[in-house]
């Protein structure tokens, strides 16, 4: 690891100051991704602005339909909160299955939303339940929100503030581990929203995406059957060690069809 | 007296300092005035290099030296040397490149050590390796064994024009021929033994320091045999005289065979530390350890078997190609021959054997011994071989087997070995009563029931261990012995030190020894310490691999135990007025036959150390002795293992239902250290094949698989509730009659599974590892065809 300034800012504000007098500084959100590609020497930001004190960044509310998760609250919370598993309770069991026990730990939604790690699972949840990002400058979309690989809309300076899920009627994430990674070679996450079915893929192309075919099948009829003859192309996808474009494109069909299944249990 | 102590589930005296962190391992070990070194590693599979710019790394803070190959040559420092001479089919000795040190002018693979940088800290010297400029030509680079024959491949050596360390061979090839010209059948399979990256827990780490008040070395490393280690690196590389040389493998954390060797790091630490007149240390992350650690198997086959109407084997015919990476490793050429084509008989009667081995040079890390070293390549061929001819006559895998087990001993297989006992029956009936393979069709059933594909595979698996006959050894090309040493040190009030030649890496000798000891002079266990990895300490030894401590190591200690029982004899004879002759000893008590006369064990030592009564005439005081034990014979430990998967056809991922293993290791000392053993050889035999695959990028050479992120090595979750038991046939020719257990798990469990898996999925063969999207492609492949 290089060496680097370090910054622990109270507010959001004084972060968002930081972090644009400092045009090579990286934020610091639970640092799993960050310190680990900086101690492989791969990343060597000038300055680290650590956000895990501000509190205005922490902490779950659900409220009229809601779930509001604030940018910093790590994996475990999710994982473990009555709340989310009361009302979106896909939600929380997909926060349980990211990376081990300490990652969740120390991970955070923020940090993993802005990182955008292709085979990461928050971004399935986010665009398969269509929520809405807050920053300190305004309010993203989610199907806005990821633009390509380790890419997002966010703009310099611009913190995630927090993250709020609309609760489905009914949604469920099935997910396909690498084996020795366990991040997701393929995850989908399924929803029945108020605003008509969702279905988002993460783990197996640039960046998560929706699956339309399936949505409209499903939209039509929300069962397990209605996907069986929805063709997924290869086309786009990943190809490397641990799956081909092909074997992910069978993937996303299994892992639908189960998530579907999961999501009427 | 004491309760008996051999075959006692005696919990481990080590782990409390394991479990509690007071381990010592080489990276904690910190000396005064303590340096730290990094190293520039080539980027490159292969590449000239055209120069090498150090000044901005020699001004970076904290540096105190930059050290590269010229710098190594000006020394005179030797290359690493291979410790086995392997004649090819013409008569001709190996091809052995140098191996430098620090690279000297080309790079033949990602890793490859090319400078060193030594810092006050470690981070410094990391920084400042960053700024070592090297200008590289790049050249094209070959990674796979087979391909780097071919005409027109890149060319590693000038010595080695075809990239061919050498072409051996065993067994009668006319004969073979004849066997299978007149077969009923012929079972052909092409078989692939995947490279493997060892990942012991702890990484290899190395801390030299050169002392001008007596012109020595002392040298602490992660090693598996720390005398070995040394007679190498004074005699062969930096033409020291070995009294002036001291190595101390502290607690290790796992070797499986990647910390046997001498590597480059542990010379340079060493030589550099005279020349910077401080001590130099070094230690490898994870990325490091992959990419130079000496990698494992590695094999390319085309196997068959030939065999009459009924099943009975005639004939094996095996050509086998295997990779040595860019140098040779210290044991490298005698893993694919010695270690390998002569298990080929495995447990059967086969009456022919033909082998040939061509060994090549590539572009990728050396491959040496890994958790079995041969013994599984062979065992996989074997089994493989079986299992398929089988299903292709229509045969009970178990029943075919039955038929062709060596039933008689001692058997001369065509292969060199000579099995002095065994009982193959034993293991195998064990096997299937505990993997209740009656109730396997109905299993299958209720999986097929669910959408799942039930298979079920069996290995019988033999292994040579006990390492080895010195002058057998010799005959087949090995340039050391491979006896072992043991000091039996009894103190003066009757407790003991033991020193032993062994290692202990995770093995537990520090129990297991000090059971047999303790045993034989009727002492609790907490009276016996067990001293090893210290040359200082330790009057020779060979080290720790080919599961070879108990039956060797063991033996010398129990050779020189009886030294020390026979002299405590003629002590206690003195002390009793009696005939040495009418002097009888049992566990800790000598008695007058006869008699209600008798002395403990420690009377007689008091007496030996404060000999005031003692029959000065005839004895010296003291009581300590030393052995060395030379083995007769290899020890041949067999077992059965059986495997019963589920696959999920829409995934491929399988999931292994029930593994079954019965052992035969001869006599147990400690149970629950061997059942521990076999937990963990299975895991790594499991890994081979159904988890872990290192991958080299073929154009560029690349180690793709350079990271846990993508190496996969096995998890808690994905081995099951292991059964295991064990048969017992003592070994004839030792006296504690035993085999050996530390690589059986890994040698039986490949084929055991790929042999469960291939019968789940209907079809001959699937490439290890079978990961969830080979399994696929596998069914995928099926369906098409």
């Amino acid at each position: 690891m290089h060496a680097f300034k370090y910054h622990r800012p109270a507010s959001v504000k004084d972060a968002e100051a930081l972090a644009t007098k400092n045009a090579e500084g990286r934020l610091l959100a639970g640092g799993q991704s960050l310190v680990q590609a900086m101690k492989l020497r791969l990343s060597s930001p000038t300055d680290l602005i650590d956000l895990g004190t501000i509190k205005e960044l922490t902490g779950i509310k659900v409220s009229g339909g809601t779930v509001e998760i604030g940018a910093m609250t790590r994996h475990s919370e999710v994982h473990r909160s009555a709340e989310v598993k009361k009302a979106i309770p896909a939600l929380a069991a997909l926060a349980g299955m990211i990376g081990d026990r300490q990652v969740r730990n120390m991970g955070t939604i923020g940090g993993s939303l802005a990182n955008n790690d292709p085979a990461a699972d928050y971004p399935g949840a986010v665009l398969g339940l269509g929520a809405t990002i807050t920053t300190n400058k305004r309010k993203i979309e989610a199907d806005k929100f990821f633009t390509g690989l380790y890419e997002t809309a966010l703009k310099p300076g611009e913190i995630i503030t927090s993250v709020s899920f609309p609760v489905p009627k009914r949604a469920a994430y099935t997910k396909f581990k690498n084996p020795a990674s366990r991040f997701a070679i393929v995850g989908v996450f399924v929803a029945e929203t108020a605003s008509g079915v969702r279905v988002a893929v993460t783990g197996a192309g640039a960046c998560a995406f929706r699956q339309t075919d399936m949505e409209k099948a499903l939209g039509a009829k929300f069962a397990a059957e209605s996907i069986a003859k929805v063709k997924v192309k290869p086309d786009d996808l990943n190809t490397d060690l641990h799956a081909s474009a092909e074997y992910r494109a069978h993937l996303i069909g299994v892992m639908a069809k189960r998530a579907v299944e999961a999501a009427l249990k | 007296m004491n309760a008996p102590l051999i075959g006692a589930r005696v919990q481990r005296k080590e782990d409390y300092r394991f479990l509690t962190g007071a381990g010592q391992y080489t990276d904690d070990v910190t000396l005064k005035n303590q340096s730290h070194a990094a190293f520039v590693r080539s980027p490159h599979a292969h590449a000239k290099i055209k120069s090498i710019k150090a000044d901005k790394a020699k001004k970076a803070p904290g540096v105190i030296a930059v050290f590269t190959g010229a710098d190594i040559a000006a020394a005179k420092l030797g290359g690493l040397p291979c410790g086995w001479l392997i004649t090819d089919v013409k008569g001709e000795p190996m091809k052995e490149p140098p191996h430098p040190v620090l690279a000297d002018g080309k790079v033949r693979y990602v890793g490859d050590h090319v400078a060193v940088v030594v810092a006050e800290t470690a981070e410094q010297a990391r920084d400042a390796a960053e700024l070592v400029e090297v200008d590289y030509e790049v050249l094209p680079a070959v990674v796979d064994a087979v391909a780097a024959r071919k005409k027109g491949a890149p060319v590693l050596h000038e010595i080695a024009p075809d990239n061919t360390c050498y072409v051996w061979s065993i067994g009668d090839k006319a004969v073979v021929d004849a066997a299978f010209a007149k077969a009923a059948h012929v079972t052909k399979l092409d078989i692939v033994n995947n490279r493997l990256i060892p990942t012991a827990m702890e990484p290899r780490a190395a801390n030299g320091s050169y002392n001008r008040s007596d012109d020595s070395y002392t040298l602490y490393v992660a090693s598996q045999n720390p005398h070995v280690e040394r007679l190498l690196m004074t005699a062969f590389v930096m033409g020291l005289p070995e009294h002036k040389v001291r190595v101390v493998a502290p607690d290790v954390g796992g070797g499986f065979g990647s910390k046997i060797y001498l590597y480059a790091e542990d010379v340079v630490v060493t030589w550099a530390s005279r020349q910077i007149g401080r001590p130099v240390k070094w230690t490898a992350d994870r990325s490091e350890s992959s990419l130079s650690d000496a990698h494992g198997r590695d094999h390319q086959t085309l196997a068959e078997m030939a065999l009459d109407k009924d099943g009975k084997f005639l004939a094996m015919r095996v050509h086998t190609t295997a990779n040595m990476g860019a140098y040779l490793s210290t044991f490298a050429s005698c893993i694919p021959t010695i270690l390998y084509a002569t298990l080929l008989s495995g447990q059967y009667t086969t009456p022919a054997i033909y082998c040939e081995v061509t060994a090549t040079f590539t572009n990728t890390a050396p491959v040496d011994a890994y958790r079995g070293a041969g013994r599984p390549e062979a065992t996989y061929v074997v089994e493989r071989l079986v299992e398929t001819a089988a299903r292709e006559m229509k045969i009970d895998p178990a029943e075919l087997r039955r038929r062709n087990f060596i039933r008689s001993f001692p058997y001369q297989t065509p292969v060199a070995l000579q099995y002095d006992i065994g009982d193959y029956d034993a293991t195998l009936d064990a096997a299937q009563k505990m993997a209740d393979v009656a109730g396997f069709p109905a299993r299958r059933k209720a999986s097929e029931a669910k959408g799942k594909l039930r298979g079920l595979g069996y290995a019988a698996y033999i292994e040579a261990c006990g390492i080895a006959p010195s002058a057998v050894a010799g005959s087949l090309g090995a340039r050391a012995g491979l006896f072992e040493a043991g000091e039996i040190r009894v103190h003066p009030t009757g407790s003991v030190t033991v020193f032993t030649g062994s290692h202990s890496h995770g093995q537990g000798h520090e129990t297991s020894f000090a059971q047999v000891v303790a045993d034989r002079l009727g002492m609790p266990i907490e009276n016996v310490d067990i001293v090893h990895g210290d040359t200082s300490k330790i009057l020779f030894g060979m080290g720790t691999y080919g599961s070879r401590s108990i039956a060797v190591g063991g033996t010398a200690i129990v050779k020189a135990l009886d030294k020390i029982i026979a002299k405590g004899r003629k002590i206690a004879a003195h002390l009793m007025e009696a005939a040495e002759g009418d002097v009888e000893y049992d566990r800790g008590v000598y008695k007058v036959a006869g008699t209600d006369k008798q002395k403990l064990f420690g009377e007689v030592a008091f007496a030996a150390y404060v000999p005031h009564n003692y029959p000065h005439d005839k004895l010296e005081p003291g009581l300590n002795e030393n052995a060395f034990y030379d083995p007769a014979n290899f020890t041949f430990p067999a077992g059965t293992y059986i495997c019963e998967v589920e696959v999920d056809p829409e995934t491929g991922v399988v999931k292994i239902e029930r593994w079954s293993a019965v052992d035969d290791f001869g006599k147990i000392i400690n149970p629950m250290i061997v059942e521990g053993q076999v937990h963990g050889g299975l895991t790594q035999g499991i890994g081979q094949a159904l988890t872990e695959g290192c991958h080299y990028d073929p154009a560029t050479g690349q180690l793709v698989t350079g990271s846990l992120m993508d190496y996969c090595i096995p998890r808690a979750d994905d081995v099951p509730n292991f059964q295991v038991d064990t048969r017992e046939t003592p070994c004839t020719h030792n006296p504690l009659g035993v085999k050996g257990c530390g690589e059986a798990g890994a040698i039986g469990a490949p084929p055991a599974l790929i042999n469960a898996i291939t019968d789940a999925l209907g079809v001959r063969e699937i490439a290890m590892p079978a990961t969830p999207q080979t399994v696929w492609r596998t069914l995928q492949n099926k369906k098409a065809a």
